[in-house]
């Protein structure tokens, strides 16, 4: 029997006990006026045709759904699936969110845009959304990001951003969270904040889930188109998570097996790490209720990923909900799987998928022998991996 | 009558306003904390606000992150300073305020900090990112404890959250002066006098203004639009740059207030 599901988040921003609105009372308005305009967007056939027109002909949707033979038969199980995110305009999912949220901003009357970003993936998409609606763009990125990812950061230039180093606390994705957020304190009444991932104060978990989850509803079309049925097993890699949310939210009210992925960094024993539901406790941070490290202070804790886009402390609120009412499995790859699953990806299917994705991957490279050939997994290749090899590179003692 | 109340009744009586002081508790260790405090009150302030301090202070512009790095380096926890509350309470009888994140008192437990606050001493409490809306774990305890919820107003509340501000607020009902973190610079303009003389026509509470008061000058202009003015971050600065002019500044600020 069908079980009729219930939309979240409720008229408060919450999933369950997740989510909310803790932020200064200096950004209330705003929050109300983006959740007036998003409203009034969703209903606009205008907005919604020149929002689909855009992702068909500039971002370059629908990504196909790739059947990866030689991984499949190579792991001797389960047939394996790829979303091809990595094949979007600019490498990577985040545009499709970074685009609807510059054309609200517009239609919102901003001159500006602002947004923070981790492995620069979605900086780039929202300098890019930036200069096709002719908005100002500032992008703020911690010190530490800025050196593994300085690739993105000539991109974003390129495009016409004002890129802005954080070296403040951790110097990553958590504190360019911060300054993006005082900044957007400061000019709210001339800015919008791109808020990158399903993360942040109500509405923006809502409105990046919608606007993602384009991936979830492509790819259950294209794998009924391809077998006939639906997938066994859905899996994507969890930063902020929303790739996750984007593949996911389509196939919550189906019978399959959903498992999200978070950084393992170098072991949960470590401590160095970005696994907040096997590492972490629920906390209040940057404007939601969520799952965080922190200490027993209450203070956040440093975080460690070999991979940017995933090396945050918290979790999007959904995923919280998705976590506890155990709808979703979580687990997390460490390092050293992600940088395997990224080899044997290239080498398998000449195909470089960027580090995030590459802890999707590890988890399947667990997953797919454990099962019978006629199991099929689905996973989100969320995005490519040209900006991680200078980062491997070194990783390996070899200078580009 | 609260104590915070009791000090703006004390002002008007004295026909001025009520100067309301924030250091960071822990910058850079309790025991000097103390020791400004003492300064803080013997000098003129009717009220002190407490940082406490937080990894993540999202509200806050550089002066105070600083602050509370350097605190959060001394190892300086919540607890702590419900401690050092309770050790002042025994020397000075000022009112006291915590001001710190939603995250280190979910942390503690919420039912759990009001009581332990308000057995302490602490007078009030300030969470700048705690809107009343998702207020009701602290509004309800701290009414049984008596502890003063103060809650924020900004140049961007609209009409209606301004009642609903200041209806959840008990002590005063703080006025976020400019667009923006604190430290930033403040402009005093007619917008900002038309928001909070319509602010103090919605309630009887006392309206306390502050974000970027940083010289006598602001807190003079600030001091004739409302009861009470709040200076932090030039407080902060100058313990923390030059601390042998700290004493003349507060009561240059004292003066003007």
């Amino acid at each position: 029997m069908e079980v009729p599901a219930i939309r979240l988040p409720d008229k408060k921003g919450y999933f369950g006990k997740f989510g909310g609105r803790f932020v200064p009372e200096t950004l209330i308005s705003a929050l109300n006026e983006l959740e007036q305009a998003y409203s009034e967007a969703s209903k606009d056939r205008e907005f919604q045709k020149n929002f689909k027109h855009l992702l068909s002909t500039y971002v370059g949707r629908p990504t196909s759904l790739y059947f990866a033979s030689r991984l499949t038969e190579h792991l001797c199980g389960a047939k394996i699936y790829l979303k091809r995110e990595d094949l979007a305009h600019t490498g990577a999912h985040k545009i499709n969110n970074a685009l609807g949220q510059a054309l609200l901003a517009k239609k919102m009357g901003k001159k500006r845009i602002i947004a923070e970003t981790g492995a620069g993936q979605h900086g780039v998409a929202t300098a890019t959304g930036a200069a096709l609606t002719g908005l100002e763009c500032e992008i703020y990125m911690g010190s530490e990001d800025i050196k593994r990812q300085s690739l993105n950061v000539f991109r974003m230039r390129l495009l016409g951003a004002k890129v802005n180093e954080v070296s403040i606390g951790s110097k990553t994705l958590k504190d360019a969270i911060n300054e993006a957020l005082r900044d957007w304190t400061t000019n709210v009444r001339t800015t919008h904040y791109v808020m990158g991932t399903v993360f942040g104060p109500h509405p923006f978990p809502l409105i990046v889930r919608d606007f993602q989850s384009v991936i979830g509803s492509e790819a259950k079309k294209q794998i009924l188109k391809a077998e006939g049925r639906l997938p066994d097993y859905l899996v994507a890699c969890v930063g902020g998570g929303s790739n996750a949310m984007g593949l996911f939210y389509e196939f919550l009210d189906d019978n399959i097996k959903i498992i999200g992925v978070e950084a393992g960094g170098t072991g949960i024993s470590s401590g160095e790490h970005a696994a907040r539901f096997a590492g972490g406790s629920i906390g209040i941070f940057q404007g939601t209720k969520s799952y965080l490290l922190q200490d027993d202070n209450g203070n956040v804790l440093g975080t460690h990923s070999v991979s940017a886009g995933l090396d945050y402390a918290a979790v999007g609120p959904e995923h919280a909900f998705l976590k506890e009412s155990e709808r979703v499995l979580y687990t997390y790859a460490t390092d050293d799987e992600a940088l395997a699953a990224f080899d044997l990806l290239a080498a398998k299917e000449g195909i470089i998928p960027a580090l995030e994705s590459s802890h999707a991957l590890a988890e399947v490279i667990k997953l797919a022998p454990t099962l019978p050939k006629d199991k099929i997994i689905l996973v989100n290749l969320s995005g490519r991996g040209d900006k991680d090899v200078q980062h491997v590179a070194s990783l390996r003692g070899e200078e580009l | 009558m609260s104590r915070i109340r009791s000090a703006f009744k004390k002002c008007r009586e004295k026909n001025r306003k009520a100067f309301i002081a924030y250091i960071m508790a822990g910058d850079p260790d309790l025991d000097e904390t103390k020791r400004r405090v003492l300064l803080l009150a013997k000098t003129g302030a009717d009220i002190i606000e407490l940082g406490v301090p937080f990894s993540d202070p999202l509200a806050d512009g550089s002066t105070i992150q600083r602050a509370a790095e350097r605190a959060l380096s001394a190892g300086v926890t919540l607890k702590d300073v419900i401690k050092l509350v309770k050790e002042i309470k025994e020397t000075i009888n000022i009112p006291l305020v915590l001001m710190t994140y939603e995250n280190l008192i979910y942390k503690y437990g919420e039912e759990r900090f009001v009581n332990d606050a308000a057995a302490a001493g602490v007078d009030g409490v300030i969470i700048p990112d705690l809107p009343p809306d998702e207020a009701l774990g602290i509004i309800k305890p701290a009414r049984a404890a008596k502890l003063d919820t103060i809650f924020l107003a900004a140049p961007t509340s609209a009409k209606e959250r301004l009642t609903k501000i200041a209806s959840a607020s008990r002590g005063f009902v703080y006025y976020v002066s400019l667009v923006g973190i604190t430290g930033s610079k403040l402009d005093i303009g007619e917008e900002l006098r038309n928001h909070i003389s319509y602010l103090k026509t919605c309630t009887s509470t006392p309206v306390a203004a502050g974000f970027g008061v940083s010289n006598p000058q602001d807190a003079k202009e600030m001091s004739q639009i409302a009861d009470g003015v709040i200076v932090g971050s030039a407080i902060v600065k100058i313990f923390h740059e030059q601390p042998d002019r700290a004493e003349e500044f507060i009561k240059q600020l004292r003066e003007a207030i």
